[in-house]
């Protein structure tokens, strides 16, 4: 028969065959950030939500995110957003064509593990001194 | 038995010959992101744990504002494109397939909107 199947054919093996490298970590791990943020942005939307409601359940939002459970899940979200940041910074290079021999790309990894650190303690410094 | 010639039943099959597009979106939402994200994390970080009074008037402000709509635009069609690649990648079998790449268009627009709408709401002052 030809092509019973069309549009419901099994995926090509993936993650689990590689041997795990640095560099394979980092590019996981730019997914899972990605996906990560996806959720962490909803209770980013929920406080302008809250925002726009009125002063009682802005106050309740609030008191979410900056109790400890929130600030921890916030300064997660705020890791994995600059990260994804830096990262995604290195793959619009590699877009373009730069950045591809063995060393650049080892390198430039550090430097998004290193500045994603650097922006997180960053941000979170600016934060507390405003409060 | 079906009277196709063997030509016409192979037409059309192969590669789905579309996505290039979603690929470009990607890189061009990522490139606006670079900017939006530092003006959108700053403010944010300094607001939050602040009264609403306070709040309220730094988002009322047209450029925390106009900064915000762009952000929450430009970051649910970005995650609408992220999400889709992991969903095509990892879910197997067509129900489920077609069922989540629904759920991720309802998600990433009702995240939008939201985050859109809010803004502007608290930006002219309702």
């Amino acid at each position: 028969m030809a092509d019973v199947n069309r549009g419901d054919r099994p995926l090509s093996p993936h993650l689990s065959i590689y041997r795990p490298m640095y560099t394979m970590i980092l590019s996981i791990t730019h997914r899972i950030t990605g996906v990560g943020l996806s959720l962490g942005i909803v209770l980013v939307t929920w406080w302008f939500l809250a925002l726009a409601i009125g002063e009682k359940y802005f106050a309740f939002a609030d008191a979410v995110l900056t109790s400890v459970f929130g600030g921890l899940i916030m300064i997660a979200s705020l890791w994995a957003l600059m990260f994804h940041l830096c990262n995604g910074i290195r793959h619009l290079f590699w877009d373009a064509g730069y950045g591809f021999e063995l060393q650049t790309a080892w390198r430039s990894g550090l430097a998004v593990i290193a500045g994603s650190i650097i922006l997180t303690i960053l941000v979170v410094a600016i934060s507390m001194g405003a409060s | 038995m079906s009277y196709q010639t063997d030509r016409q039943r192979v037409s059309g099959l192969g590669s789905a010959k579309d996505g290039t597009h979603e690929w470009i979106g990607q890189r061009i939402s990522a490139i606006a992101l670079v900017p939006l994200v530092i003006l959108f994390v700053l403010p944010l970080a300094i607001n939050l744990g602040k009264d609403f009074e306070t709040v309220r008037l730094a988002y009322g402000h047209p450029f925390n504002a106009i900064v915000g709509i762009l952000f929450f635009i430009t970051v649910s069609m970005h995650l609408k494109h992220g999400l889709q690649e992991v969903i095509v990648d990892y879910i197997h079998g067509k129900k489920k397939l077609v069922l989540a790449l629904l759920a991720n268009t309802a998600f990433s627009t009702i995240l939008g909107v939201t985050g859109v709408f809010s803004i502007a709401k608290i930006a002219f002052g309702g």
